[in-house]
């Protein structure tokens, strides 16, 4: 199976994936000058989070004198990696600032005022990566930050900890996506110490075989990297035809592979592991040279800019400045689109301010002309005529039209038929669209939604098994109760019926209360016509008193022990309606007082997620966006 | 300096739906140009009333809607339909035919419906059935080719027929139809019906003057220019190959097993594919996206199953041609063979959702 998926290759023959497209591919903008190094920016703003998992905690504090390649945070659990100091410099200030994110959301960053003397940490540098052992490899990738580079930024030591069968480990250097040549310019300048990262990778994973797949697009790098691979027999560069969304992990493997991945599993499972070119790149450097993830290239292209160009960017500097550095005009006075990203899959932002981060490949600035679309504003979507344009490109073989109308009718059962969530968010489809119907927007709207239901019914599944149990326990209690007070009325009852001289003792009990109640009334008449035998009375009272008491006492008792019993008799009774009603009924009435609930509740959340639908859609659709571009490393 | 924030994709190719719709109509223009060389003016006549007729209802009820008139007034859809429901009017057919028909078409198979993309029906063939059966006189009384016709038939002539039912000259279409031995002149797929039916041999039939030299005097090129038309449509990616392709073979297996058993009663696959509105059908209105297959093996399904009907109504049905029913039928059954045609999806195993 493996050898004539090898065989097939070195004939240079691959698999096809559904559909794609060809967009304009604009590379040219860029792809014909070097990677330029900029002078140091005056601030740079590192989010501390840029990868999916979770942030790490702070290791610096507002005023510290941090170095180049200094750790800023520390990784608190696997799914996490730190962040370092890009250069050297003050830490002026930790708080929310807007982040690289479709919402515009705000998270925590430091910032950090440059020193410019760009001084370093301490280094080590390993010569030969085969003297250490495996963990120590891995433990140093984990802590130089490295994140996949290509899009998603999934922490690459996880990718790598794993332990299973490898057999083909997939070096993602398709960039399929338009005008990003950021992976192209790197190889052509660092094929060496691209294919040294390689050869860490293969240390560590032993794979069967290393494929590097590439769109024909790029015949420098790819003569590059056979150059570069020439004496290794285990590395097969595989020169792909260039169609979007070859880059995509899942249309790569199966191009590469004719393999597809299970819908919801990862391809690690199916013994592959995909990892982007860059990130090899960020693995030389943290396991040789010692030097965290701190830079990355970042093409910054678009017909708005004078010098559209690669740029080695450092983590944080913010876009604003890369603009600037590449002649940004700005040509249109009301608006302005900057896109993270390339034009199919990446964000508009909306803040000047927005820093790189280890994901961004690129930042696109194009000019109406070339993009009038994005420049539009109010949607041109008119009705959708089924023409099927879009599902002849899903690369994910979906019916775009039909989720589209199931979409805009909220119908998440069949959503969900149609496998939304295979939808891998490459907007193929949108860009087809003969009705200019944002179908992208669309699906996330929607996945979001349902995510959000998922949420929601497995919180009320918990509610409601939680007023299940509590039912049933107060039913069980009832009913021990009822029992109780059942066998003491009857002890009671017979006590009374025997004529034991307990019996006669609490009868005549009874009849000597009452006639202390008597004598109490009488006393009472008498105390108030003769007051003036004060003393005798005075004791009289008392004794009167105490009787009274308990009189009373007995009294209650007694009336209390009547209403028990009529109690006890309705419960019964009740109960044994209740007992004849079969389980069925009580279950229905169950499901309506739950519908009801939930019903109310629904329509409450409802009210509430309007009031910050935005911000929640957005969080959510960054977790799903983020989750897919995991799948889509380096388009 | 305002940040303008879109969803991605951010870019498009720029393709809309009116700009598909404007190439369908210039693909059409060959087969209508043939249409007039051998038919004369009525057809283009009908085809005007029809587009006027369409924009005025179109207008009405998205007015009457409130929808937004000016971009789906002109979108092309509704001149779409109207010159395809004008192509298949008999040419000399009085003027509420045209009028009467593209009412029934807009306002009710498409506007009621929901609008354009909603219409369970091709508005132009449930048009042209909704006239062929409530006006059998006038929607049977085909003009033959102006070559076989006794008298000439200018645009005076045509306009003056549609709009009074005479000639200036004072002829009625009946008169217009027969020929100068004093038969009535049909078409060939009708005159080879009724010939089939006193019992002649279909090489008998063909003797007669409607058939020409090849298969059906003007009806052949005009079938002819509509392929033409069609092919340009596939290359432009504009129509998916798989409905008229499956179409035609599907028709051709058919008649020609029929043709193999029994050559006698059954006409040749050449004929049955360029006589009546067979190649219209089978790229301009069999390809109707709104109303046919969204996949690709559903529409491969859809193709085959209208070339069976076709043939089934030329052969055994009441109407010589059935294209027009064929399409209603397949209509129907779009939506249940979208429901068992879904593609696999990646990742997926076939038939698990």
């Amino acid at each position: 199976m493996m050898k004539s998926i090898i065989e097939r290759i070195s004939q240079g023959k691959f698999w096809q994936f559904h559909g794609g497209i060809h967009p304009p591919e604009q590379k040219k903008l860029t792809s014909e000058k070097p990677i330029r190094n900029i002078a140091l920016p005056k601030q740079l703003i590192l989010p501390l989070q840029q990868h999916i998992g979770s942030q790490g905690e702070l290791l610096v504090t507002v005023g510290d004198k941090i170095l180049k390649g200094q750790p800023l945070t520390k990784s608190l659990n696997p799914m996490s990696v730190p962040v370092h100091a890009p250069t050297s410099g003050i830490i002026s200030a930790i708080k929310k600032s807007v982040i690289a994110h479709p919402s515009g959301l705000s998270e925590l960053c430091i910032f950090i005022d440059v020193d410019g003397n760009d001084s370093w940490i301490k280094r080590e540098i390993c010569n030969d990566f085969k003297t250490l052992d495996k963990e120590t490899i891995i433990n140093k990738i984990a802590s130089a930050g490295i994140a996949g580079m290509g899009g998603a930024g999934f922490p690459t030591h996880i990718k790598l900890s794993a332990k299973p069968e490898i057999n083909f480990l997939i070096i993602n250097a398709a960039e399929c996506e338009p005008y990003i040549t950021a992976d192209d310019l790197l190889i052509r300048e660092q094929s060496e110490a691209i294919i040294d990262g390689i050869k860490i990778l293969d240390h560590l994973l032993t794979p069967a075989f290393i494929l590097i797949g590439i769109e024909d697009n790029k015949p420098e790098a790819i003569k590059a990297l056979q150059e570069a691979t020439r004496n290794i027999e285990k590395i097969k560069v595989c020169i792909l035809p260039t169609k979007y969304p070859t880059g995509g992990e899942k249309q790569l493997i199966k191009v590469l592979t004719g393999k597809e991945i299970k819908s919801g599993s990862l391809p690690i499972n199916s013994g592959i592991i995909v990892q982007n070119i860059a990130t090899c790149f960020a693995i030389t450097d943290a396991v040789i040279h010692d030097i965290p993830l701190i830079r990355r290239v970042v093409t910054v292209s678009g017909k708005s800019l004078g010098k559209p160009q690669n740029i080695w960017a450092l983590l944080g500097t913010p876009i604003s400045y890369l603009l600037k550095q590449c002649d940004h005009t700005h040509e249109n006075n009301n608006k302005l689109v900057v896109v993270m990203g390339g034009p199919l899959m990446g964000f508009s932002i909306s803040n000047a301010q927005v820093p790189i981060i280890k994901t961004s490949n690129c930042i696109l600035a194009p000019s109406a002309i070339e993009m009038p679309s994005a420049f539009s504003g109010k949607s041109n979507e008119v009705e959708c005529i089924r023409c099927g344009q879009c599902s002849d490109v899903c690369p994910s073989q979906l019916m775009p039209q039909e989720l589209q109308w199931s979409a805009k009718a909220k119908d998440y059962d069949q959503l969900n038929k149609l496998n939304l969530f295979d939808c891998i968010d490459c907007g193929a489809c949108a860009y087809v669209c003969p009705s200019q119907i944002p179908l992208v927007e669309y699906y996330r709207i929607a996945k979001a939604e349902i995510r959000q239901q998922q949420l929601f019914d497995v919180k009320s599944e918990k509610a409601k098994t939680r007023f299940e149990a509590r039912k049933i326990r107060l039913e069980k209690d009832k009913t021990a109760r009822i029992e109780k007070h059942k066998k003491a009325a009857e002890a009671r009852k017979a006590a009374m019926n025997n004529s034991t001289p307990e019996a006669n003792g609490a009868k005549s009990a009874v009849a000597a209360a009452l006639a202390r109640v008597k004598a109490k009334k009488a006393a009472s008449n008498n105390q108030k016509k003769s007051i003036s035998n004060k003393e005798q009375h005075e004791s009289n009272d008392q004794n009167h008193e105490s009787s009274l008491k308990s009189n009373d006492n007995r009294k209650a008792k007694i009336s209390a022990t009547i209403a028990k019993v009529k109690a006890k008799k309705a419960q019964e009774a009740s109960i044994s309606k209740e007992v004849e009603l079969n389980d069925s009924v009580t279950s229905t009435l169950k499901i309506t007082d739950d519908k009801k609930v939930r019903i109310a509740a629904t329509i409450a959340k409802a009210k509430a997620k309007e009031k910050e639908i935005d911000n929640k859609e957005e969080k959510v659709t960054f977790k799903s966006s983020s989750k897919n571009n995991q799948q889509k490393e380096s388009t | 300096m305002a940040f303008w924030i879109a969803s991605s994709p951010h870019n498009h190719n720029l393709n809309e739906t009116s700009a598909l719709m404007r190439l369908v109509i210039y693909a059409a223009l060959p087969g209508i140009l043939v249409q007039w060389y051998f038919f004369g003016w009525g057809n283009i006549i009908h085809i005007s009333l029809a587009i006027i007729t369409a924009l005025v209802c179109e207008f009405t009820v998205l007015a009457l809607r409130q929808k937004k008139i000016q971009p789906q007034l002109l979108d092309g859809s509704a001149i779409l339909t109207a010159i395809l429901l004008g192509i298949c009017l008999p040419a000399l057919a009085p003027w509420w035919i045209s009028v009467i028909g593209t009412i029934f078409a807009i306002v009710i198979v498409k506007q009621l419906y929901g609008g354009l993309g909603h219409n369970l029906f091709n508005p132009a063939m449930a048009g042209y059935v909704m006239l062929l059966i409530s006006f059998p006189l006038q929607m049977t009384s085909w003009q033959p080719p102006l070559s076989l016709m006794p008298m000439n038939v200018d645009f005076f002539h045509a306009i003056s027929t549609i709009f009074t039912g005479f000639t200036p000259d004072g002829y009625s279409v009946e008169q217009l139809r027969t020929s100068a031995d004093g038969f009535t002149m049909a078409t060939p797929l009708d005159t080879l019906k009724t010939d089939l039916f006193l019992g002649l041999t279909v090489s008998e039939s063909m003797t007669s003057p409607v058939f020409g030299d090849h298969f059906a005097v003007g009806w052949e090129w005009v079938n002819f220019a509509f392929l033409a038309g069609g092919l340009f449509l596939i290359i432009k990616k504009c129509i998916a190959w798989q409905t008229p392709v499956s179409f035609l073979f599907s028709l051709f297996i058919c008649s020609f097993i029929a043709y193999t058993i029994n050559p006698d009663n059954s006409a040749s696959t050449m004929f049955h594919w360029f006589s009546g509105a067979c190649m219209l059908g089978a790229f301009f209105i069999l390809t109707d996206p709104v109303s046919g297959a969204a996949s690709a093996k559903g529409r491969l399904i859809i193709g085959a199953l209208a070339g069976l009907l076709v043939y089934l109504i030329r052969e055994f049905g009441g109407y010589p041609d059935g294209v027009a029913f064929a399409i209603l039928l397949c209509n129907m059954t779009a939506p249940l063979i979208d429901q068992f045609t879904r593609p696999r999806t990646y990742g997926h195993k076939r038939g698990e959702t």
